[in-house]
C-alpha cells in the first residue's frame, strides 16, 4: 500500500513539477507583471480602497466590504462546524467514575501567572479587532485570541470553572448572534433602498457619520464584531467538546 | 540557468510539500496522522497562493503607510479647511511629531496647507491583496474541518476501540457480515 | 522577499513535515505540527502576507495544536506507524 502510494505520489509530483517549471507559461516568482498581479481587479483594490472607504488595510477592506458575502458565509461555515461537532459528540450519559480524576488544585505558578495574563490577553484581542482597519488584524484573529483566553481558563483550572464563566448555552447563543449581527448590517441597507450588504447608505442611520465612506468604515467594524462573536464561541465550544469527549465533565 | 533556478525553486519546494501531505493522507495507517497530512497539504496550498501574490523586492505589505493619510481625499479636505488651528484627531493617531512636521511644512509652502493633492497608491509598491483574502478564508475553514474530523475520530475510537485503519476495516467488515 | 531567508525556512519546513508524519508518539507529532505551523507563519510574514501570518499564528499554534492534543488525550497516544 505504501509503495503503491509512493509511486502514484511521485508521478503526480513530477507532473506538477513539469507544469511549474515551464519557462514561458508559468510566471517567475516575484514577477510584478504576472497575470495574477497585473489583473485589473487587484489594481482596483490597491488604488481605490482608501477612496471608497477610508480604510488603510486593503485586506480588511476587501474581506469585509468588497467580498462581504464570502466572509458572511465563511462565518456560517464556522458556526455550522461548531454545531456539527456538538451534534456528533455531545453525550448526556451519567458516568461519574472519572469525575474525581479531574478535581485537582492547580499548581501555584500557572494559577498566579494566568490570573494576571488573561485580562491582558482579552484586552489585546479587543485591540486586534478594533485596529483591523489600519494594522494586521480584524475579526477572525481577535476572535481566536479571545477564544484561546477562555481555553486557558479551562486548561489551568478545570472545565467547570470555565463553564461557570462562559456556559454552553451562552456560547451557542453567541455563535448565532454573531451571524445575526452580520446579516443585520446587510439587511438594514435594504430598508433604505440600497442593495444587501451595500453599506454606503447607512450614513443615514449610524450616529456621527456624514458620508458614505465613513459609513462603510463603521459598518466594516460592526461586521467584524459579529465575526468575532461567532469565532470566539465556536473555538471555545469545540475545545470543551473535544477535551471531554462530549460530556462536559472532566477532561484536560 | 542560475536565473531559472532562482525564479522557480520556490515552486519546486511547494510541490514537494504538497506531495508529502498527500502521501501522509493516503499511506499512513493512523487516523490522526492522516489528519496531520491533510493539514500539511492545506498549508502548502496556502503557501503557494501567497507566494503568487508576491511582487518584486521593493514591494511592501498591503497596508497603506501613515494610516493612509497621504492617499485620502477626506483627510486632505479636512485639513485644508482647518488650516489655522490645531486639528482634532482624525483617527486619533496624530500625536507623533512626524505628522505635525508634515502638516506645518505643507502649511508653510502653500498657505492654505494640508495635503492638497493626495497620491494614488502605485500597484507595484504593494503586494497583491486578493490572494491574502482568499487564504484567510481557507485557513479558518481548515481549522473548522480539523475540529470536525477530530470529533469524528473520537467517536470512532469510542465505538471500535482503535484508530488504525486496517484494524478498523476488519472490524467494520465483521460487523457488516455478522 | 529575501532570497536566502526564504530558502533557509523552506529547508527547515521539509524535515519538520516529514518528522510530524513519522513520529510514533502522537503527542510529539502534534507538537512538531505546531512547529511546522509556526515556520509557515514566519515565511508568510516575510513574504508580505501579514494578515495571513497573524491568522496562522493564532490558529495553527494556539488552537489547532490544542485540539489535536485534546483528542489524543481522549484516544490512544501511540500509533502503529
Amino acid at each position: 500500500m505504501k509503495v503503491l502510494t509512493g509511486i502514484v505520489v511521485t508521478f503526480v509530483g513530477l507532473l506538477l513539477l513539469y507544469g511549474v517549471s515551464d519557462p514561458e507559461d508559468f510566471p517567475a516568482w516575484g514577477d510584478p507583471h504576472s497575470p495574477a498581479n497585473a489583473s485589473p481587479i487587484s489594481q482596483y483594490f490597491i488604488q481605490k480602497t482608501i477612496r471608497d472607504s477610508e480604510v488603510p488595510n486593503m485586506v480588511t477592506a476587501v474581506l469585509a466590504d468588497y467580498r462581504g458575502y464570502d466572509t458572511m458565509f465563511e462565518t456560517v461555515v464556522v458556526f455550522v462546524a461548531g454545531i456539527a461537532i456538538f451534534g456528533v459528540i455531545r453525550s448526556y450519559e451519567q458516568e461519574d467514575v472519572e469525575l474525581q480524576v479531574s478535581r485537582r488544585r492547580p499548581d501555584v505558578i500557572p494559577k498566579r501567572t494566568v490570573r494576571l495574563l488573561i485580562p491582558i490577553i482579552q484586552i489585546f484581542a479587543l485591540y486586534v479587532l478594533a485596529h483591523g482597519h489600519s494594522s494586521p488584524g480584524g475579526g477572525f484573529q481577535g476572535g481566536v485570541i479571545m477564544g484561546a483566553s477562555f481555553i486557558m481558563i479551562a486548561l489551568v483550572w478545570d472545565l467547570e470553572t470555565a463553564l461557570k464563566r462562559f456556559s454552553e448555552k451562552l456560547a451557542i447563543a453567541c455563535a448565532g448572534i454573531g451571524i445575526l449581527i452580520y446579516a443585520a448590517f446587510g439587511l438594514v441597507p435594504m430598508f433604505y433602498g440600497d442593495e444587501f450588504l451595500n453599506y454606503g447608505i447607512l450614513y443615514k442611520v449610524l450616529p456621527a457619520t456624514d458620508s458614505r465612506e465613513m459609513a462603510r468604515y463603521y459598518a466594516m467594524l460592526g461586521v467584524e464584531v459579529g465575526v468575532m462573536f461567532t469565532v470566539t464561541s465556536v473555538m471555545y465550544l469545540i475545545y470543551a467538546l473535544l477535551a471531554t469527549r462530549g460530556r462536559m465533565k472532566g477532561g484536560l | 540557468m542560475e536565473e531559472f533556478i532562482q525564479s522557480k525553486f520556490n515552486y519546486w519546494i511547494y510541490v514537494l510539500l504538497m506531495m508529502l501531505g498527500l502521501w501522509g493522507m493516503i499511506a499512513k495507517n493512523n487516523l490522526i496522522k492522516k489528519l496531520i497530512g491533510m493539514s500539511i497539504f492545506q498549508t502548502a496550498i496556502i503557501l503557494f497562493y501567497v507566494s503568487v501574490a508576491v511582487k518584486s523586492e521593493e514591494s511592501t505589505i498591503p497596508i497603506l503607510p501613515h494610516h493612509g493619510h497621504d492617499y485620502s481625499f477626506k483627510y486632505a479636505e479636512k485639513h485644508a479647511k482647518h488650516a489655522d488651528h490645531d486639528h482634532d484627531d482624525h483617527h486619533g493617531h496624530e500625536k507623533d511629531p512626524h505628522h505635525k512636521e508634515e502638516k506645518h511644512g505643507a502649511h508653510g509652502a502653500s498657505g492654505h496647507g494640508g495635503v492638497a493633492h493626495p497620491k494614488i497608491p502605485k500597484p507595484d509598491n504593494f503586494a497583491n491583496p486578493l490572494p491574502h483574502v482568499l487564504m484567510l478564508t481557507a485557513i479558518v475553514v481548515g481549522v473548522a474541518i480539523l475540529g470536525l474530523a477530530l470529533a469524528i475520530s473520537q467517536k470512532i475510537y469510542r465505538h471500535y476501540g482503535t484508530l488504525e485503519e486496517d484494524e478498523l476495516l476488519k472490524k467494520v467488515r465483521a460487523e457488516d457480515n455478522g | 522577499m529575501i532570497f536566502s531567508f526564504d530558502l533557509l525556512v523552506l529547508l527547515f519546513l521539509i524535515p519538520s513535515a516529514i518528522i510530524a508524519l513519522q513520529l510514533r508518539n502522537l503527542v510529539a507529532a502534534s507538537m512538531v505540527f505546531g512547529i511546522y505551523s509556526f515556520l509557515m507563519c514566519l515565511l508568510w510574514a516575510e513574504m508580505g502576507a501579514v494578515d495571513v501570518a497573524f491568522t496562522e499564528a493564532a490558529v495553527g499554534a494556539g488552537v489547532s495544536a490544542v485540539f489535536m492534543i485534546a483528542t489524543v488525550y481522549q484516544t490512544t497516544r501511540k500509533s502503529s506507524d
